[in-house]
């Protein structure tokens, strides 16, 4: 186990495991959470057209919770940020909870646009035009 | 498992050492990626931004639903699945890789940053498939009250809310936004793993001759790898962003 000590800013050289069967068990894991976000993914496409807005929502959601726990695996085993000391972790965990803000945020200020737009800037009731056509920016692109 | 060789009285702000238990490289390395996220993370959330935003967006179960060799077979998740997993099987190898640089295995090293690398290869080609597939397609659109055929790019995008048109439904032109976002993000993903593959190249050559044997550790075999599971760790996000949801 005293196959490097590579530098001096080092004090004690990490120990690392001797056999794989953690890797291959981390490659199972990461496998299952996607075949499982896989069939999330197909139900709400049988169910098209038949759910409301809330059961898709809530899919939706397990389908985010599940790919941050196959984020947790990458980065805690793949990336051995797990077996490093907890000063190395918290230099890297605490400053990614700016996501936090950052997606609930942006997020709140899409749909507020949203809102805003359907209710001609809240004087009338909301009203989703179905029919509004988006027409592209470059009509002279389109005879090419 | 590694902590358990630190005492725990180690006063590790004193000076003198890392504070973080490891090397200068591998902290810079980490610090990188954090930042990289962060731009990774801007992309994905002003496309959410953008999402959010509008009354309609494409449905990804209806625009990615071809795989190769398929025709017209409707196969919706089936094509991303497959470079999904393909990019998880090069995270094994490459973290398989790293097993053995610190075992000081050369041979194991070599065989297994040649099946990433492999693995790497075949994502790309996979990308290059689905993106051709995307700008060459060929869908009806509803545009000033004729029909028009087109494929998805940057200034089009054919996935808008349908409507009947001659007894039938047929599609408008949806948020133009679409195309920029998936090829933006897609390709800067894309680029990721072109340069990781490149620095996966170096680290094999450097393996081949014998540098790390020499240096007497295997670290850039790690950098290398931390860099690669984070390319692994964006297309997580870039899947569950554009395809799932």
């Amino acid at each position: 186990m005293s196959s490097q000590v590579s530098s001096p800013e080092i004090t004690h050289a990490p120990e690392h495991a001797s056999g794989t069967g953690r890797i291959w068990k981390t490659f199972t894991v990461l496998s299952v959470l996607t075949i499982i976000e896989l069939a999330l993914g197909y139900l709400l496409y049988w169910k098209h057209g038949e759910w409301g807005y809330t059961p898709v929502i809530t899919t939706k959601l397990v389908i985010a919770v599940l790919t941050l726990l196959k984020a947790y695996y990458i980065v805690s085993i793949f990336m051995h940020l797990g077996d490093e000391i907890r000063n190395m972790i918290m230099t890297i965990i605490v400053p990614l909870l700016l996501f936090v803000w950052f997606i609930v945020a942006f997020l709140w200020d899409g749909n507020s646009w949203k809102t805003l737009r359907n209710t001609d800037g809240g004087s009338r009731a909301n009203q989703t035009e179905q029919h509004q056509q988006h027409v592209p920016a470059v009509e002279k692109d389109a005879k090419k | 498992m590694s902590t358990t060789a630190i005492p725990t009285n180690t006063k590790w702000w004193n000076g003198g050492r890392s504070p973080f238990n490891i090397s200068y490289g591998k902290v810079m390395m980490w610090y990188f990626l954090m930042s990289d996220a962060f731009t990774f993370g801007a992309f994905l959330i002003s496309y959410g931004t953008i999402r959010f935003s509008v009354n309609h967006w494409a449905d990804p179960n209806h625009v990615f639903n071809a795989f190769p060799f398929a025709g017209h077979a409707n196969l919706p998740l089936a094509f991303v699945s497959l470079m999904t997993f393909i990019l998880i099987f090069s995270s094994v190898t490459m973290v398989l890789a790293v097993h053995e640089g610190h075992k000081m295995n050369r041979k194991g090293v070599e065989k297994y940053m040649i099946l990433t690398i492999l693995g790497g290869l075949a994502f790309l080609g996979c990308q290059a498939w689905e993106w051709t597939h995307m700008i060459t397609g060929d869908h009806a659109v509803l545009v000033n009250g004729q029909i028009e055929h087109w494929g998805t790019t940057v200034t089009r995008n054919p996935w808008g809310p349908e409507v009947m048109h001659n007894g039938a439904m047929v599609a408008t032109p949806g948020p133009i936004a679409f195309g920029g976002y998936f090829f933006g993000i897609t390709g800067f993903h894309g680029f990721h793993v072109f340069s990781g593959v490149i620095i996966n190249l170096v680290m094999y050559i450097k393996t081949k001759l014998g540098h790390f044997d020499q240096r007497g550790h295997y670290e850039m075999i790690e950098k290398a790898g931390l860099y690669w599971h984070f390319v692994d760790l964006v297309w997580v996000f870039v899947f569950l962003c554009f395809y799932l949801v």
